[in-house]
């Protein structure tokens, strides 16, 4: 019988199995954020083991509320700084190199196919698009990952979605992620990976597969997983091209984590894009979805363009293509944060930035700050956000707020229009 | 080993959040006892009140499907531990959350909606509350002077992290 890309990557990771139906795993990177890393930093050292078990394995960005907002966030900064410097961790990124977790480790080359990734955050599961086994973690599982490299988990067993079709105009993978977990429910893909395949991810650049493989949790997902191929190979070539004699031998290598073609599944999902519209949520969990045009007209306060989801490159050119020559709706008020440093750069020199600030957007420096509530754009007590962020938890970018979720384009439409509004009327 | 049980919090609600539990604001505290009166702040239920006395007073959650759902934030688990509750029973959860109760040493018990049902019979009643045996894999509810035990199972590992009190130790020991 064949496997599933997860029951390779768990094989070859395998540390042992302490007892029948659990995993314990050897781990290829643990990555760190300054919200959930020092409450398990100030627990080794309250136990005497303040150490970590590799300094290029275990990589740290403050990214949540940066620069810092208060004593509190200034407090748990200078935690995590002070960590990293004291054990030498060799990827550390401090304010002005920093940006958003999920986006600036997978720039910066970190995760390979094959790989097991964790993170004291929920959404580790975007590194899948790399085909990688990448699943959140509390402070207990990074804790232990710091200390000695490894991870319990129960094997999961794994859903196959076969996406096929071509996107249609105004269609992106935002659109095509909220469609699946609104078919699946939050708790769909439960202690279950979600392995992505077919014509429409083979088509999807490496920033849409992460978009992509970001949502898996709201579905309750372990991990996404996306099929190593040459996009991944042509995404990862500068900081691979030393190991492979070509991008061929590259490929050869990498799709040995392809799933093989008699795999056992859990279940298998189709997914037809050629009738899909673009998507919205309309209530308080990622699976309450409508269409755009069942959507259009609801009222908004805030435009937010950011997030582990869709804050990358990609994302801010359809944003900034249907914005362009357009303004901010008066009503609204529109904010942008740019992943990561890089997408920042990007985007300024690509002319992107002057597009929204000429729209009326402020432009944030990279970090999650507002999807959670924390800093740079907080709603206020019934205020409404249109969002490219993941999550539409009652008050989750403040206390009383609402989220709708969907793509930069339909958030970018919206924008202009001062509420829910369609983005293919300006394609 | 921990003990587990007395008053009963009901929450009858399916997919109750992180962000409900503890609010990611409260994030930035840096001990797990300056959680402590935060717990459960934004979540909105009938006849429920956060700061309420049978909020302060319960030992055991009990709730419905997909519990913990959303954020890995351990927070949620801790808000609990700090507030004396250190054992939460549901229809299912969501990894994240179960894993980190098991990992603090704490119980997440996913019971069958039948029995859940006759459990959620009790939430009315002053007295309701629980024990549960961790090792024996039962818990008796009791209150309005009935009583009735349901058996239940948790992986051999989530039993062995109960029994060694986390998994820091126990894995600091094994690897």
């Amino acid at each position: 019988m064949g496997k599933t890309t997860a029951e390779k990557i768990f094989d070859a990771h395998l540390v042992n199995e302490p007892f029948p139906g659990t995993k314990v795993l050897r781990l290829d990177a643990v990555l760190c954020h300054e919200i959930t890393t020092p409450i398990a930093i100030d627990d080794l050292i309250r136990r005497g083991k303040d150490r970590i078990f590799d300094t290029t394995k275990i990589k740290a960005v403050i990214d949540h509320v940066t620069p810092s907002k208060d004593t509190k966030t200034a407090t748990q900064a200078k935690i995590l700084r002070d960590w990293a410097r004291r054990h030498d961790i060799k990827d550390f990124f401090d304010v002005g190199a920093n940006g958003v977790c999920h986006a600036l480790f997978p720039e910066r080359g970190f995760i390979r196919p094959g790989y097991t990734v964790i993170m004291g955050d929920s959404h580790t599961c975007t590194h899948g698009a790399f085909g990688a086994f990448a699943a959140g973690v509390g402070t207990t599982d990074l804790e232990v990952g710091i200390l000695k490299g490894v991870c319990a988990f129960r094997q999961p067993k794994t859903i196959k979605f076969n996406v096929n079709g071509t996107l249609p105009k105004g269609v992106y993978a935002k659109d095509v992620i909220l469609h699946i977990i609104g078919k699946i429910g939050v708790n769909g893909a439960t202690d279950r990976v979600m392995e992505f395949h077919g014509s429409t991810i083979d088509d999807m650049s490496m920033e849409s597969r992460m978009t992509l493989c970001n949502m898996a949790i709201e579905a309750g997902g372990t991990s996404g997983i996306c099929q190593p191929d040459m996009t991944t190979v042509e995404y990862l070539w500068p900081f691979i091209k030393d190991d492979f004699a070509g991008r061929e031998a590259a490929l050869a290598d990498y799709s040995e984590w392809r799933a093989d073609a008699d795999a056992e599944y859990d279940q298998t999902i189709e997914i037809d894009v050629a009738t899909l519209q673009p998507t919205v949520t309309f209530g308080y969990k990622p699976d309450q979805v409508k269409t755009v045009t069942e959507m259009a007209g609801a009222p908004l306060d805030q435009i937010y363009i950011g997030s582990c989801t869709n804050g990358r490159i990609e994302d801010l050119r359809i944003a900034a293509q249907i914005l362009k020559g357009h303004k901010l709706a008066p009503n609204v008020r529109g904010i942008l944060s740019p992943a990561t440093p890089a997408i920042f750069k990007s985007a300024a020199k690509e002319g992107l930035i002057d597009i929204f600030m000429e729209a009326g957007f402020c432009v944030t420096n990279p970090t999650c700050g507002a999807c959670l509530g924390m800093s740079n754009g907080v709603l206020a007590n019934d205020e409404v956000c249109a969002s490219t962020t993941n999550r539409n938890f009652m008050g989750r970018m403040g206390k009383g707020g609402m989220v709708h979720l969907m793509s930069p384009a339909t958030a970018a439409a919206s924008a202009i229009e001062g509420k829910i509004a369609d983005p293919r009327k300006y394609l | 080993m921990k003990t587990f049980g007395g008053p009963v919090l009901f929450l009858d609600r399916s997919d109750i959040n992180t962000d409900e539990i503890i609010p990611a604001k409260y994030l930035t505290e840096i001990t797990k006892e300056d959680l402590k009166p935060y717990i459960l702040e934004d979540l909105k239920l009938p006849g429920f009140d956060p700061k309420g006395e049978k909020t302060r007073n319960a030992r055991v959650v009990v709730s419905r499907a997909n519990f913990g759902c959303g954020s890995s934030r351990e927070h949620a688990p801790w808000v609990f531990e700090v507030n004396g509750i250190t054992a939460v029973i549901a229809e299912s959860f969501a990894r994240i959350f179960r894993q980190n109760m098991f990992n603090c040493g704490m119980a997440a018990i996913e019971l069958p909606v039948a029995d859940l049902d006759q459990i959620f019979a009790h939430s009315g009643e002053a007295d309701a509350a629980m024990s549960i045996d961790i090792e024996a894999g039962v818990l008796t509810m009791s209150g309005g002077g009935k009583q009735k035990t349901f058996s239940f199972e948790i992986s051999p590992f989530d039993k062995a992290l109960v029994l060694a009190g986390g998994w820091v130790d126990f894995a600091d020991q094994k690897y």
